[in-house]
């Protein structure tokens, strides 16, 4: 307890210090006509810690938004909070707001809400007890909604063609998905979210547990998806970041420390502590 | 020199000779434990196989006197034990329907709010309940069925007895399968929108359903068995009786009355192995079970 007390008073000191040396006093970027505007959020898991705090952001229609930062800085907290997955553990709370569109998505039933922002996780998770095409169309049978045979299979054949499967998978659709390889089942994942086609599409480090050639198509799939969809990113890659995103967040102790256009955050940070990250003196 | 390694010679070879002789002691002792089993089932066999015909199956327990007049012209004792078989059937049947569904939402339950307080409480009572002596469950039985439901000896108060039995293994086995099932696909089904429960009923219980039905046949095999709570409760029938509020026989049953009847002592060890094969069937059908419906994440 008293070492979590130090370490924390030590995190603040250094904040202090990091914000003496800031560049730049703003650096957070307003974007233009937002599809989802983060306003002043910070989420506690219980007590009055906040793995978030303070985070105002807008997210851009097609494009892709990275999240970059070091373990423990908070990005999964702020993925998880746009979807409301965060609360599913207990205790949790959160001040500010998320919007999509006008509606403050904490007002929303999180069944309503997640239906319109899909979500894809660091390991591929397929149903395990369904194939291939069930997994696929499972956001539909899941909800109860009824479809024609022929709508089903329109669905299905245009999600797997859209992360670029469907030549793989198409003799075996009604194998069990957890049969394929690990890269192909995040990509059945990546299938499942969009089947339902959501407004954004939440990523949560989706290429850690993939070897570079999985990862590499995975990436390709992201940069021809955003011009259907809006996408989210959580990476600890920072080149990964650096190669799809469009935009990119850098998070550091639960605070936005700064957000703008990625060429321009690589090239020119404009927070010290975003360069120090960028150029591997931590993280 | 010399001396030294000659003695660590003999001391290498006084140690091999020692695992030598652990490990035999070790695969004789598992050897031993083995043996009962096939001990019992060749006694069985040898003093049963004569019983073992079309009619054991289909036909009633003899009366006493049938018994003595085969006995005395040495012929096998007519009838059978379909009495009993269809009892066994009843009861155990209806214990399992009552048993069932509340054990995999209790196991559920219990997978579902590991650390709760409330959860902690129902997982001490479930393993006390598992202690609890069989017949103290038939006096259970009588109590609450047999006198107020019944007004006499019935199946259903059997049912109900050894219903409270096969929980335990039921709430158990399932908790602890659903433990291990990974979280995230719990995560997955939620981002889809997918409401708690169906979340529960479609994905979670399908995903674990062979440990779950490796724990129901387990509960079965342990109840099939069971003779002391039976005759506080369901008594036990000349007849076939299809009645869940009369009494009702059961193989147990039936072995316990064989036993008691001197004509009909030849009987038991046909009855025994019936109930034993019984048993080994439904051990083995839930190892293959959870072979087979094995789901891989």
């Amino acid at each position: 307890m008293e070492s979590t007390i130090l370490k924390q008073e030590q995190m603040l000191k250094e904040q202090e210090k990091y914000k003496e040396n800031s560049v730049i006093q703003n650096p957070i970027e307003k974007v233009d006509s937002p599809v989802l505007k983060i306003d002043d959020l910070s989420v506690s898991y219980g007590g009055d810690k906040y793995a978030i705090q303070n985070v105002s952001a807008g997210i851009a229609k097609n494009k892709i938004t990275a999240i970059m930062g070091p373990s423990g800085c908070g990005k999964s907290t702020l993925l998880r909070a746009i979807n409301r997955m965060h609360e599913l553990y207990p205790n949790t709370h959160n001040k500010g707001g998320v919007y999509l569109g006008d509606e403050n998505i904490y007002e929303l039933n999180p069944i309503q809400l997640r239906r319109k922002i899909g979500m894809v996780f660091q390991r591929p998770n397929p149903f395990p007890t369904m194939s291939i095409y069930d997994n696929v169309i499972a956001g539909f049978n899941l909800n109860g909604i009824r479809l024609k045979r022929s709508e089903k299979d329109e669905i299905v054949e245009k999600s797997l063609r859209e992360v670029a499967l469907w030549d793989e998978v198409k003799d075996s659709l009604h194998n069990r998905g957890t049969f394929l390889s690990g890269g192909q089942q995040q990509r059945l994942c990546i299938a499942r979210a969009l089947a339902y086609t959501p407004d954004i599409i939440l990523l949560d480090e989706p290429t850690s547990a993939l070897d570079p050639i999985a990862t590499s198509k995975i990436e390709d799939l992201l940069v021809k998806l955003k011009k259907d969809f809006t996408i989210v990113l959580v990476t600890h890659n920072m080149s990964q970041a650096a190669r799809i995103s469009d935009y990119s967040m850098f998070m550091y102790l639960g605070e936005l420390v700064e957000y703008g256009k990625t060429k321009q955050m690589f090239t020119t940070p404009r927070d010290k502590r975003t360069e120090e990250y960028l150029t591997g003196k931590f993280g | 020199m010399n001396i030294s390694t000659e003695i660590s010679d003999r001391k290498l070879k006084q140690r091999l000779l020692k695992d030598k002789i652990f490990t035999n002691v070790m695969i004789f002792l598992a050897f031993l434990s083995g043996v009962p089993l096939f001990l019992i089932l060749y006694q069985l066999a040898v003093k049963g196989y004569r019983q073992f015909n079309i009619s054991f199956f289909f036909e009633e327990a003899p009366d006493t006197m049938q018994a003595m007049i085969a006995n005395a012209n040495n012929e096998i004792i007519p009838g059978g034990i379909a009495n009993g078989i269809i009892g066994t059937l009843i009861i155990v049947g209806l214990a399992s329907l009552i048993a069932i569904p509340i054990g995999i939402i209790c196991g559920t339950y219990l997978a579902e709010n590991a650390e709760g307080k409330f959860a902690g409480l129902v997982r001490f009572i479930v393993d006390m309940l598992q202690g609890v002596p069989s017949i103290v469950l038939g006096v259970i039985g009588y109590i609450w069925i047999v006198k107020p439901v019944t007004n006499g000896f019935s199946a259903l108060a059997g049912s109900v007895a050894l219903s409270i039995m096969m929980l335990p293994s039921i709430v158990r086995s399932t908790e602890e399968t659903l433990k291990m099932i990974p979280g995230t696909l719990k995560e997955a089904a939620l981002s889809l929108g997918v409401p708690y429960h169906k979340v529960i009923l479609k994905v979670i219980l399908p995903t674990g359903i062979s440990g779950i039905l490796t724990g129901v046949i387990l509960g079965i095999s342990r109840i099939a068995g069971e003779t002391a709570p039976l005759m506080l409760t369901a008594l036990g029938s000349t007849v076939v009786n299809t009645d869940i509020t009369k009494p009702t026989s059961a193989v147990p049953l039936l072995v316990w009355e064989f036993y008691n009847d001197p004509n009909l002592v030849n009987m038991i060890w046909s009855a025994s192995l019936f109930l034993l094969l019984l048993i080994l069937v439904l051990n083995l059908s839930a190892k293959a079970i959870a072979k087979k419906w094995k789901v891989q994440y």
